[in-house]
């Protein structure tokens, strides 16, 4: 394979494209130590952030005696569970018992690589900096699968938690993880179709180009090109929905139901170990803001107004960030629960066929677009969905209630109101 | 740096992995150990294939083999209660060793025979321009990256292949609840009449716990009860559903 075709093929980032010598591995490897330690730092400001949230939502004060504001709550805790007795169960699988706490923290940093967080994206800029005389881009790696990785690292999220679960040996943890894995396996399949109808506005899989989209001017000139508003909204709530449902956090939080399941999947875990599952889920947390900012919201890229240009963008990144980092806590602080079957039923009956049928209409419209079929033809696009819709959506309903009534007839006729149910 | 020393270390590496998860797969007693070590070994040929410049190929494998198919096996695995160290002295079907003995070194024999014979072909340094012709009238571009050739050849050349795929996976979901469905009796759809009859029967038994329930605690108004009770039934069903 001939040398320049392999090198833009390889990477979208022009650090790369060049013969690579020991300064671009050091670039690299600089990107890859400062990310961690952002996130790190991050995450650590993220479980202070939800803690002084939640408190100020229940009218208490929260962490305030390590450092000013309680600021360093979060370093305290880390060393005394770092300090702890680490316990392994006598009935657990030692092997993987030691294994899932890893397996739960690498997807999480994974994700994050995909992230820009930075860069001058206007004026068709295109994310690029000049750092040390070589050009690159403010993300530790642009992979052209892009967002997929996104994808199959939240698939093998579930591993840690599934073995987590099955590794200690015990009932609840096991409930617990059982509960968990399909969960996430369910609202995986929204989560994949409301990133397609980014992908179909985007014509990219590659983070930087999906930023990039989103930095041209857009309506009006002053509401911008995000695709937040580009995809019609729908995507962006399913996106959410499902994000915090694969997340597990409140109000999707079933897995770790304290009053049913103890703590869920790491009830039998303590110590560093406890830890580590810990940073995996705000780390998670951490980098699904940061996803659903590059997704939707523009991620980076913003008016650039005076002085420091190369600081301007990741300031709008981290403010955009924070905006998502407290809906995640406002959504822990003020919604119930929900009972399993709801979850399920959210999942299956209504996130995944909106999702199916948006994906559908936006295809369409691109279709009307491309082929120049004018107003007319965008009219008779949104009709022809909307009657598809309207079909689809009855023939649902239609099948979901004949299931319930069915079922509810054959539990009458089978078993007597106060029988033994089989 | 030379890119291609790079290469072969990624592929002895990622090589070494796959077989370390292959030993792994069949020399674990415990089945959940085994599909763990599968797991090594799909993500090791995803390594593969992002050296052979298989981007979405990789992609594509980590999410629906390691992502999903495995997950599946573990859920079998757990949900069945087979996650124990297996019998192995007990033969469950007679003569079945030597035959498996047999069949694979007839694989590796074949395997062998086809990488020795056919190593000029495969490494495509025999006849360099007849590795991978382009489809004679296709329109997709050579220079673009490989999810756009793969996206392009999809739904152009192979768009009834893909199609019939798709057709084949839906007939199997289906075919999958169509199997799991408990039918009771005859196959014969349940008339409006018998659920109306049915349904009639349950609210007169919800009627007659209410009026139960009025009479027992007294300082509750009869609606009040007629609610909680059927609130509760509504529960128990909903719990009898999660279970069925």
């Amino acid at each position: 394979m001939n040398a320049p075709m392999h090198a833009a093929m390889l990477a979208l980032d022009p650090l790369l494209i060049d013969p690579i010598g020991w300064e671009e591995v050091g670039i690299v490897s600089l990107k890859v130590v400062v990310a961690f330690v952002l996130l790190m730092i991050t995450v650590m400001f993220m479980v202070w952030f939800e803690r002084k949230v939640v408190s100020d939502f229940q009218n208490r004060i929260g962490p305030n005696l390590a450092g000013p504001w309680g600021i360093l709550q979060t370093l305290a805790d880390g060393i005394k569970l770092f300090f702890k007795e680490d316990l392994i169960p006598e009935k657990s699988d030692r092997v993987v018992f030691q294994l899932a706490p890893y397996l739960s923290l690498v997807p999480a940093f994974l994700v994050f690589v995909i992230v820009p967080v930075g860069g001058n994206f206007n004026d068709g800029n295109g994310g690029r900096v000049s750092w040390f005389g070589h050009e690159t881009l403010v993300q530790v790696a642009d992979p052209p699968i892009g967002i997929l990785l996104f994808l199959a690292m939240s698939s093998l999220a579930v591993y840690g938690i599934m073995l987590a679960g099955w590794a200690s040996g015990s009932k609840y943890p096991l409930l617990g993880s059982v509960r968990a894995s399909a969960q996430m396996v369910s609202y995986e399949a929204a989560l994949g179709l409301s990133v397609v109808a980014v992908l179909l506005q985007s014509g990219s899989l590659s983070t930087n180009e999906i930023v990039a989209g989103q930095a041209a001017e857009g309506f009006a000139g002053f509401i911008p090109n995000w695709n937040v508003i580009v995809t019609g909204f729908v995507p962006f709530v399913i996106f959410l929905i499902a994000g915090t449902a694969e997340l597990n956090r409140p109000p999707f939080d079933l897995v770790e139901a304290e009053q049913e399941l103890v703590g869920g999947f790491h009830t039998e875990y303590s110590s560093i170990r406890f830890a580590l599952f810990f940073l995996a889920e705000f780390m998670n947390t951490v980098t699904m803001s940061a996803i659903i900012v590059t997704l939707f919201f523009g991620g980076p890229a913003g008016p650039i107004f005076f002085g420091l240009t190369w600081l301007w963008p990741t300031i709008w990144f981290l403010l955009k960030l924070l905006v998502f980092l407290f809906i995640f806590v406002w959504f822990r602080a003020t919604l119930p629960r929900l009972r399993y079957d709801q979850l399920m039923d959210l999942g299956w009956k209504l996130l995944i066929p909106v999702a199916l049928g948006w994906v559908l209409f936006l295809a369409a419209r691109n279709v009307a677009q491309d082929q120049d079929w004018g107003t007319g033809g965008l009219a008779a696009v949104i009709a022809v969905t909307l009657g598809a819709f309207i079909v689809g959506g009855a023939l649902l309903m239609g099948a979901i209630n004949t299931a319930r009534r069915e079922r509810l007839a054959d539990e009458l006729g089978t078993t007597e109101f106060e029988g033994s149910k089989s | 740096m030379d890119a291609s020393n790079v290469d072969y270390v990624v592929f002895f590496v990622a090589g070494a992995f796959v077989l370390l998860g292959a030993w792994g797969v069949i020399l674990s007693r415990n089945p959940v150990h085994s599909a763990l070590s599968l797991v090594g070994t799909l993500f090791s040929v995803a390594v593969l294939f992002i050296l052979q410049e298989a981007h979405f190929l990789a992609a594509v494998q980590v999410v629906v083999y390691a992502g999903a198919i495995v997950i599946l096996f573990l859920f079998v695995i757990m949900l069945l209660g087979v996650d124990r160290a297996e019998q192995l002295g007990v033969d469950p079907i007679g003569g079945q060793r030597p035959v498996a003995v047999l069949i694979g070194a007839g694989f590796i024999a074949a395997m062998l025979t086809a990488v020795i014979a056919g190593a000029d072909s495969l490494s495509g340094t025999a006849q360099p321009n007849k590795v991978a012709p382009p489809t004679a009238g296709s329109t997709v571009d050579q220079t673009a990256s490989d999810i756009e050739q793969l996206g392009n050849r999809l739904f152009t050349d192979w768009v009834f292949a893909f199609e019939l795929t798709g057709l084949l996976l839906t007939i199997a979901v289906v075919g999958a609840v169509v199997m799991v469905r408990k039918v009771k009796g005859d196959l014969a759809p349940l008339g409006e009449s018998v659920i109306d009859e049915r349904l009639a029967a349950y609210e007169a038994r919800l009627e007659e716990t209410a009026a139960e329930d009025a009479a027992d605690a007294g300082s509750h108004g009869t609606t009040d009860a007629d609610d909680e009770a059927s609130a509760d039934a509504d529960a128990d069903e909903d719990a009898a559903g999660v279970d069925a």
